[in-house]
């Protein structure tokens, strides 16, 4: 038994509550493997900054379309009914209240759902992109990510303490431990690993978990 | 009335020093490739334009292009929101050693930002970035109980584009997600310069198709197959190429 889901087991439980017909942004990096895992019979139409609704999964090696990518910059190809816009329309669709779902990465998010996920500090060169565009654009934010940093440090926090990327917009966060809502400032736990106690992942968190009854287990299957 | 230009060199020559030059493109794609490389050419042969303040979404990848560009030592400043890529050092050496100014904005406050320069709106307000370090110093405002902040027109002294096909009008249509940020550069400077692919008939644009109507255009010129800038760095190019 595992002691945490795999990142494609992370975005197949983020991809499960992606409803049929929800327009949808996916951050870059971990978030993007989410587009694989949509359940069947459910269309979600996928939205990347650059200006494209609607885009199908990553063509063969050798056939990529420089012309044709997505907001990380890897190649992605048509669909039927695939539309391209410029970049004042594309966001148009983040920050008018367009896209049902954004789901991105982070660095900290905090109980208050405080996202830090754009600028590790004063060294190094920032870059933010769309994500401050997104996280207040979206009907619903959430945040796919470890439950803890490669140093074993809490990535769910009480504050953040890096730079932020918006202010109290994220509702829901999938690690790699859990899944947490965030409602009134507080992290809501809704479900965890079967294996893990709560104590324990109490101790991986940087902030109370308050425990509602009936927390479910969270479970993937072999991907 | 023939918006067409001859050549590549005709193109970029009245860009003067210390010009601000909006450059389209996301990463690669709808990079003008062709037009930048023209300008480092003008540049190499007289030693202007230089001191330019570049507006681009990104900061160059590679040794080609607005990498070429910047380093070339052309530009003084760049306005972008992600100046990382696979290959970021000309910039990122640069500005980690003082050598060139950072204006670094949110992606759709960016295109909007344009737009607003295009559109004659001075200033406009917006949700993105409040609370935040790329909020500082800018007026906010409540609207229906929520806080925005204020966030500036963006205008250039020229555009440097790539589109598919354009006619002598300056009527444009672009390539797929190489539109990017493409139609609102354009409507955003004072002279627009468009490479396309192909320049055909008036008429031969269907007018329901049009994405850039021509009036946002000054000049157009024909660059038959243009380079890719993602192909270009794959096989590691240099402009100017350096003799092997």
């Amino acid at each position: 038994m595992s002691a945490r889901l795999s990142n494609a087991q992370m975005a197949w439980r983020a991809a499960q509550d992606i409803a049929d017909g929800a327009y949808v942004n996916l951050g870059i990096g971990l978030p993007e493997m989410v587009a694989r895992f949509q359940p069947p019979g459910r269309e979600a139409i996928f939205h990347t900054e650059n200006g494209i609704l609607g885009f199908g999964e990553a063509p063969p090696e050798g056939a990529e379309d420089w012309d044709l990518i997505n907001a990380g910059k890897k190649a992605v190809t048509e669909k039927p009914g695939t539309a391209f816009f410029h970049h004042a329309d594309s966001f148009a669709m983040v920050r008018g209240g367009h896209l049902d779902v954004a789901i991105l990465g982070a660095y900290e998010v905090a109980e208050t759902g405080d996202l830090a996920n754009w600028s590790t500090g004063p060294k190094g060169v920032p870059a933010v992109g769309g994500a401050m565009d997104l996280v207040h654009g979206a009907k619903r934010v959430a945040v796919l990510t470890d439950h803890v940093t490669r140093d074993g440090k809490p990535k769910l926090v009480k504050r953040c303490s890096l730079p932020l990327t918006g202010v109290a917009c994220v509702t829901r966060v999938y690690t790699s431990l859990a899944v947490v809502d965030i409602e009134g400032g507080r992290f809501i736990l809704r479900e965890k690993l079967p294996t893990l106690g709560v104590d324990e992942l109490q101790a991986r968190t940087g902030a109370e978990l308050v425990l509602p009854d009936g927390i479910g287990d969270l479970v993937a299957p072999e991907l | 009335m023939d918006k067409t230009i001859e050549s590549l060199s005709e193109a970029v020559a009245a860009i003067a020093d210390g010009a601000t030059v909006m450059i389209g493109g996301f990463g690669g794609s709808g990079a003008p490739i062709e037009l930048v490389h023209a300008l480092i050419d003008r540049f190499l042969a007289t030693g202007s334009p230089t001191g330019l303040t570049v507006v681009n979404n990104n900061a160059g990848n590679g040794h080609v292009g607005l990498a070429a560009l910047i380093e070339q030592g052309m530009v003084a400043k760049l306005v972008c929101s992600f100046p990382r890529s696979a290959d970021p050092r000309v910039f990122t050496e640069r500005y980690q050693r003082g050598e060139i100014e950072l204006e670094l904005v949110p992606q759709g406050t960016l295109a909007e930002r344009i737009r607003a320069g295009g559109a004659g709106i001075p200033a406009f307000y917006t949700p993105t970035a409040y609370g935040t370090d790329l909020a500082v110093g800018k007026p906010t405002a409540e609207f229906d109980g929520r806080t925005y902040v204020q966030e500036r027109w963006l205008k250039a002294d020229v555009a440097l584009v790539k589109a598919e096909a354009g006619d002598r009008l300056g009527n444009l249509v672009f390539r797929k997600a190489a539109r990017n940020f493409g139609p609102l550069m354009c409507m955003a400077a004072a002279r627009t310069i468009v490479q396309v692919s192909r320049i055909v008939e008036p008429g031969a644009i269907d007018p329901e198709h049009v994405v850039t109507p021509g009036i946002f255009v000054a000049g157009v010129v024909e660059v038959p197959d243009p380079a890719q800038e993602e192909l270009l760095n794959r096989a590691g190019a240099r402009y100017p190429e350096v003799a092997a």
